[in-house]
């Protein structure tokens, strides 16, 4: 249990402190926010039915920015070897990477989200489930990515293979969580999209860290 | 403890880098690994750590009743001191140093004296980016203090060490044979009097 919090800590630590972290992330999703309504128009009707797709694209989008900085540096500097000799199982190891990643990009997208809604006018009753999907929502775009990068990193060639290889697998997500919000913008009980998403979400994380625990053990090999 | 490895062959990339290699260490006993660049020495050092497979021969970690160890004590029973230091900039020295004795499972509180005694207690809170390559390489060997283990495998243990350390080194390694340890080094300079060698072929 040390051993998993330590490397959760280490590697926020990483994502606040090296540039590309945890900072870019929040940036790069606000500035979608941001400069969306100048690409659709000042038409508030518009941008009221484009806002749930645009937040989810948004998060998206940013929490693929940090991947490859979870699993390429460790295997380029030894580290991964010494997580590989951990008395802690690798499953635990990429679970950890994957919650600090989380940490470091989808739980400030979801803190972030709320205040960047009236920006795209999203109706205030929606701003909840808005946060509550991305909460339920974004540990499984980490958990994908972490397992695309396991994979980019063992392959020796990280960057946009990697982000291709996540991005179709997102696509649950992202249907699910837009459509939760849209929902409970037109007054539907979103409930049904919510539990969905966050049924999906679970498996991800456990699928996810299967996957990349298997990639970093192939590694080299 | 004994170490005992039977015509090792192993693969790198598509090369077989050396086949029919054999072996015995016993407690107590140090084996210095020799050969050219590319000969296989830092190979030979991942395969008796588990990290890669080997293709023909057996490899067994052996207690001291002669039982062979099973795979998640076996990982508790060896340093691996690879060449990559596995040291981040964004990181300061302590901090460094405690995320490994986390990872080992050593105890933190080992983490002071470690740094005390590979002289680097001064620079603990400086980020880990300023070392120069000497200081590195003793950040790195400070995790042989953080735990005891009965087999040491260093790969080319004393590169930018200075004179001092290369001493402090040689005395560590020579108490821990004394107190029946193992030790599997591949360097290519004069490491413990080379009192047991193994010389890889040349490249292939």
């Amino acid at each position: 249990m040390r051993t998993f919090f330590a490397l959760i800590r280490r590697d926020v630590t990483l994502g606040i402190r090296a540039s590309g972290g945890a900072a870019l992330s929040a940036a790069f999703f606000a500035l979608i926010v941001v400069l969306a309504p100048l690409g659709l128009g000042p038409d508030m009707a518009t941008l009221k039915s484009a806002s749930p797709g645009l937040f989810w694209i948004a998060a998206l989008l940013a929490t693929l920015l940090g991947l490859e900085r979870i699993v390429q540096p460790d295997v380029e500097d030894g580290t991964l070897d010494l997580m590989r000799l951990s008395p802690l199982p690798l499953e635990f190891v990429a679970l950890a990477k994957i919650i600090a990643h989380w940490l470091t990009s989808g739980l400030i997208i979801t803190l972030l989200a709320p205040v960047l809604a009236p920006l795209l006018n999203l109706s205030l009753d929606a701003v909840p489930v808005l946060a509550l999907s991305l909460l339920v929502g974004t540990p499984a775009l980490s958990a994908i990515g972490a397992a695309a990068a396991a994979l980019g990193a063992s392959v020796q060639r990280g960057g946009m293979v990697l982000a291709l290889l996540a991005l179709p697998l997102n696509i649950p997500f992202l249907i699910f969580g837009s459509t939760a919000v849209a929902q409970a913008q037109t007054n539907t009980d979103p409930t049904q999209a919510l539990t969905l998403l966050g049924a999906c979400s679970l498996i991800a994380v456990v699928v996810g860290s299967i996957a990349a625990a298997t990639s970093m053990r192939l590694n080299d090999d | 403890m004994q170490l005992i490895g039977e015509t090792l062959a192993a693969l790198r990339g598509e090369r077989i880098v050396f086949r029919n290699v054999s072996f015995e260490v016993a407690a107590g006993e140090a084996l210095i690994l020799h050969g050219p660049n590319g000969s296989g020495k830092t190979t030979l050092l991942r395969v008796i750590a588990g990290l890669l497979g080997i293709l023909t021969g057996r490899l067994r970690l052996l207690d001291d009743d002669g039982k062979t160890l099973t795979d998640d004590r076996r990982d508790q029973a060896f340093h691996f001191i690879s060449h990559q230091d596995a040291i981040r900039p964004q990181l300061r020295v302590q901090e460094t140093l405690r995320f490994h004795a986390a990872i080992l499972g050593a105890p933190v509180k080992n983490v002071d004296a470690a740094l005390e005694y590979w002289g680097l207690a001064s620079l603990a809170t400086h980020s880990a980016g300023f070392l120069s390559a000497g200081q590195r390489r003793r950040l790195s060997l400070a995790r042989l203090s953080l735990q005891k283990r009965k087999l040491w495998l260093l790969d080319e243990p004393t590169i930018a060490l200075d004179a001092q350390t290369r001493a402090q080194l040689s005395i560590m390694c020579m108490e821990h044979l004394s107190k029946g340890g193992l030790i599997v080094a591949a360097t290519h300079e004069p490491f413990l009097g080379d009192p047991k060698s193994l010389q890889l072929g040349p490249r292939a």
